[in-house]
């Protein structure tokens, strides 16, 4: 748990002197030091793992060495700074987005209450405009004529120590979640400012632990925590013992790289051995047995979420590639996707710009309601809330609604499917379908405005949870004030990291409210061939009316 | 210092200007010389750095969605701020350049007690934005009164309708007024709003007391010092059609002044963030259609050498854990000679 | 260069309208607006600097000056010579023609002064 005390969290951040608070700040920014110390930052990545990664990506995550942010020596490349600036010209040649956001702020201000970072800490350089600040001083004295001429006075300054010390805590204080995005007149967007700012510190070898080994196990086995395939099945097949309990029906239809399969079903992986990601799965593995789906799940391309696309495009490639690699190897039809953010960013942004295309696939149709997904028709891959909003859509399931009746449900849009995507209608239908009570948050909190729980891009590690806690407020916030105006218990969402942060989050802020994916909700509510009364949901929770 | 160096340098303009100004060569050099050169500047820098920024691909489509996409047929889309056609982009992209759409979003957020955040709304900056934006767009147009002849009626009826209430000789613009104040709305906000204050960079005073300048000295120009409009129309007009007449000296010195200062302005345009002008139609985020999954969007710079860790590498890593759990397998496990020894055996 | 086929386009037609000016065929720059002076008379009621940049102001003092005021409505020139503090009784008197003085500045400059919504316009010489 975090390391401040919620008593005492709840006095700091209305009380504590911040910009959020009313305070204003002594120095001017570019005067102030970025102190790291332990809480404030992610561990460094260990030396094997950047050894593992520039094995299969050369030149990519700098030299393979050991190093600690609190020490003024950060054994860098004696040539860090022309790396990092070679590396700056290399993106602003590739990227056309990175010169327009660059050039273009006008330092306007309407970004800077929107992110979550800020609103919980007070930190000036949490404001997106400040974050990308730190990026474009450098920009200017290198890059433009003005801050050459002009240096300071045009806002430029060179790259320093403690600039890439500035860079490395506070483009690991954004979680890429966009919302600053949607309220700049430009669209200056900071997750591609931050994409782009860590992949400059990879290239000399500042990086965290916590993307890099998950990144690095998903590479070799598939899944981020590194299990074995043997160890995969028996954790996926455990959960068939628990779905028995609780229902009274042995499902027979999970199976793993069965070839000639119709459709390929990927998963962010901590569905299979994380609660509550576990209940998500049983509720997938409910719904494809209740319509006879004809799917296959991959050992080898068994993680959807994609730890490289906090690192570096080169690394979001190579992960992702596995997919449509395993769907043509496979035989596949087409893909599903299951509830994870940004996966979805990625499935839906870059992976066939990355690995297509997908010419051996086709188009995805609903074989239960032969609905042709023309939204997938290149890429050829759906969520599961598109699929299942479809199968609603078409009467297609058999549902016991009063079986969420113990559930006073709100849902969270996680940022990417919400703002890298644009899907909000689709969860939504379902838990309309499947539970009576469902109540929204605060609209400024919500579908293209929610917040980010506070963690994504690899920042969901314990060794930050004061920042987490203090990044997750304006989400819990809005939690809470459902919470309190119609008792809801339930946060649902359609997002890995979420169930796993969320959790955190709210038992922090809200010990009242429990976390849950939407197809949880959904497996409670179907109704299955033999089962037997139900007196307790997935997670043994029992069912409205059966709590005696 | 953030505030004062701008400022000064804005006064050291003026100044410059009043001395050139004091002379007929200074003033030929003021009223024709740099006028060309600032409109070269300006329309060679700024078509530059269009050209420039159009050497870099856009690798990703990446549009920033703010609304329900293009998805199930029954699901209503929201066709402007989730665009999945062309004619949705441009849309999308009207809105934005034309009514500042994602400003108007703006919210305030505080936090209270509790903890609990609170979010406002906030349309001041979208209003002012606005204001001042199309204020100085038809002050510029009404310009061309001095650029042109015959006068465009267009211009005539802009003018006409600028200076409806029929205040004062010579009618007063309302522009000018509504100006002025936005001018004044976005520099009070910079200065006393606690965040603005911290993020702003003398690179975004300049541009506004240089703007000040400008609406400062045509308004004392029109209003109060009052110069000879004819004679300057002949000179305006002369460059226009780049026969500019010689200076005769009926042109007061406060026209000088504001015309090295528009001037500056055109210089120091390209080179800034006043650049927004051209970057707002070239943004990403805004001006592409969320259709990435219908359309493949090619990236000129994909390394088709990056290629997954191999199914093949990862059977054989894990082949003997894979048969043992009846996952399917590519290649068998090699036949143990012992197991062999014991099948024939059985035979 | 990418996206040229919208890019381009839109360079041409924003150096297009930024030059509109110099590609407008404006007519000939040399011929200056030559208002009509009154033959008989050579002084007018101010220096002629004055009277070209600030004439809207003088009449509007005019106005303010008799109507709300109560002044008088005669006038001395520097020479001692009277005139009548009036746009149709005094200005008109000397500037007989409109058209030839009046408009060819005023419509030069792009000025519309709505002097004559209320004031008789004079009759044009037939």
């Amino acid at each position: 748990m975090a390391d401040t005390k919620v008593a005492q969290m709840k006095e700091k951040v209305v009380k504590e002197p911040s910009l959020m608070t009313g305070a204003v700040p002594a120095k001017d920014w570019w005067d102030v030091e970025a102190v790291f110390k332990q809480g404030n930052y992610c561990y460094p990545a260990k030396k094997s793992m950047v050894e593992y990664h520039n094995k299969n990506l050369p030149g990519v995550f700098g030299v393979p060495r050991d190093w600690d942010p609190e020490s003024d020596n950060w054994n860098l490349p004696e040539n860090w700074q022309e790396i990092i600036l070679n590396g700056l010209k290399d993106r602003l040649d590739k990227f056309r987005s990175l010169k327009i956001f660059m050039d273009c702020c006008v330092r306007c201000g309407a970004c800077a209450d929107k992110c979550h970072f800020f609103l919980g800490t007070g930190d000036p350089k949490n404001m997106p405009v400040l974050r990308a600040e730190l990026l474009r001083s450098v920009y200017r004295n290198d890059f433009t004529l003005a801050g050459k001429l002009l240096g300071k006075m045009a806002g430029a300054r060179p790259m320093t120590f403690k600039v890439l010390k500035e860079w490395f805590m506070y483009f690991y204080q954004c979680t890429e979640c966009r919302r600053c995005s949607v309220f700049c007149p430009y669209g200056i967007d900071t997750a591609e400012v931050t994409m782009m700012a860590r992949e400059l510190l990879h290239l000399v070898g500042v990086g965290t632990n916590w993307i890099l080994e998950p990144a690095a196990n998903s590479n070799r086995t598939g899944n981020h925590l590194g299990l074995q395939p043997h160890t995969f099945k028996e954790n996926a097949e455990f959960l068939l013992d628990d779905i028995e309990e609780s229902t009274g029906v042995r499902l027979n239809s999970l199976n793993f790289n069965r070839k000639g399969a119709e459709i390929l079903f990927v998963i962010p992986s901590a569905d299979v051995f994380a609660e509550p990601g576990i209940f998500t799965f049983m509720g997938y593995l409910l719904l494809f047995e209740h319509i006879g789906l004809d799917y296959t799940i991959s050992t080898y391309a068994s993680e959807g979420g994609n730890f490289g696309s906090f690192t570096h495009n080169s690394l979001m490639k190579k992960l992702n590639g596995k997919i449509y690699a395993e769907a043509k190897r496979l035989g596949v039809k087409w893909i599903l996707g299951g509830e994870c953010g940004h996966m979805w960013r990625v499935l839906h942004q870059y992976m066939d710009t990355m690995n297509g295309p997908a010419d051996f696939l086709q188009v995805p149709v609903s074989p239960i309601t032969g609905t042709r997904f023309d939204n997938a028709a290149t890429t050829k891959m759906i969520h599961i809330s598109e699929f299942t909003a479809d199968l609603l859509h078409h009467n297609k399931l058999k549902l016991d609604k009063s079986r969420n009746d113990h559930r006073i449900v709100t849902f969270h849009d996680s940022c990417n499917p919400a703002r890298g995507m644009g899907m909000l209608e689709e969860p939504r239908h379902i838990l309309k379908s499947v539970c009576n009570n469902f109540h929204e948050m605060p609209e400024n909190t919500i579908r293209e405005n929610t917040f980010c729980c506070g963690s994504g891009t690899g920042l969901n590690t314990g060794e930050i949870m004061d920042l987490r806690m203090r990044a997750g407020l304006p989400r819990a916030n809005a939690v809470r004030h459902v919470a309190d105006k119609h008792g809801v218990n339930m946060l649902s969402c359609v997002c890995a990291i979420d169930r796993a942060t969320l959790l955190a989050l709210n038992q922090y802020w809200n010990p009242d409210v429990e976390v849950c994916g939407v197809s949880e909700l959904l497996g409670n509510a179907l109704i299955m061939e033999g089962e037997k009364e139900r007196e307790t949901d997935l997670r043994f929770a029992p069912l409205a009316g059966m709590e005696g | 210092m953030r505030i004062m160096s701008p400022l000064i340098a804005v006064l050291a303009l003026v100044l410059l200007a009043l001395v050139a100004a004091q002379g007929p060569g200074g003033q030929a050099l003021v009223g024709i010389i740099l006028p060309y050169l600032a409109f070269a500047v300006f329309l060679g820098g700024v078509v530059s750095r269009v050209v420039n920024w159009s050497s870099s691909p856009v690798p990703f489509r990446i549009p920033t969605t703010c609304g329900q996409a293009n998805s199930l047929p029954w699901i209503k889309q929201n066709k402007l701020d989730c665009p999945s056609t062309k004619a949705g982009v441009i849309g999308r992209m009207l809105l934005e350049v034309l009514l500042f759409r994602s400003l108007f979003r703006n919210t305030k957020a505080e936090m209270h007690e509790g903890p609990k955040l609170v979010y406002g709304s906030s349309k001041f900056l979208w209003l002012f934005a606005l204001l001042f934006h199309y204020c100085f767009l038809v002050i510029i147009l009404r310009h061309l009164r001095l650029f042109m002849d015959p006068i465009p009626s267009f211009v005539a009826a802009l003018e006409f309708g600028d200076g409806f209430m029929q205040i004062g000789l010579p009618v007063f613009y309302q522009t000018d007024a509504i100006f002025l104040g936005a001018l004044a709305f976005l520099f009070l906000r910079r200065v006393m709003l606690t965040n603005i204050r911290y993020i702003s960079l003398p690179a975004d005073y300049f541009p506004l007391f240089l703007i000040m300048g400008i609406a400062i000295t045509g308004i004392l120009m029109r209003y109060f010092l009052r110069v000879d409009v004819v004679a300057i129309k002949q000179l305006t007009l002369g460059l226009a059609t780049l026969s500019p007449p010689a200076i005769t000296g009926q042109i007061g010195t406060i026209f000088f002044v504001h015309i090295f200062l528009v001037c500056a302005l055109l210089i120091y345009f390209p080179f800034s963030k006043l650049m927004h002008l051209a970057g707002v139609f070239m943004s990403p985020t805004r001006n592409m259609i969320n259709n990435s999954r219908m359309v493949r969007h090619i990236n000129p710079w994909n390394d088709p050498k990056i290629k997954p860790h191999s199914y093949a590498s990862y059977e054989d890593e894990f082949r003997e854990f894979m048969v043992g759990a009846d996952i399917p397998v590519e290649k068998e496990l090699p036949a143990q000679p012992a197991e062999e020894d014991a099948a024939k055996v059985a035979e | 260069m990418y996206g040229k086929g919208r890019i381009i386009p839109a360079l041409i037609l924003f150096l297009g309208l930024m030059t509109t000016p110099i590609w407008y065929k404006s007519g000939d720059v040399s011929k200056m607006p030559k208002p009509e002076k009154p033959k008989d008379y050579t002084e007018c009621v101010a220096p002629v600097q004055y009277m070209r940049t600030s004439h809207m102001v003088l009449l509007n003092e005019w106005r303010d000056d008799i109507l709300r005021e109560g002044g008088t409505r005669v006038g001395k020139t520097a020479n001692g010579t009277e005139y009548v503090r009036s746009l149709q009784n005094g200005c008109m008197k000397c500037h007989s023609d409109k058209k030839k003085f009046c408009d060819t500045c005023h419509i030069y400059a792009s000025v519309k002064p709505y002097c004559w919504d209320c004031h008789l316009q004079p009759k044009e010489a037939m």
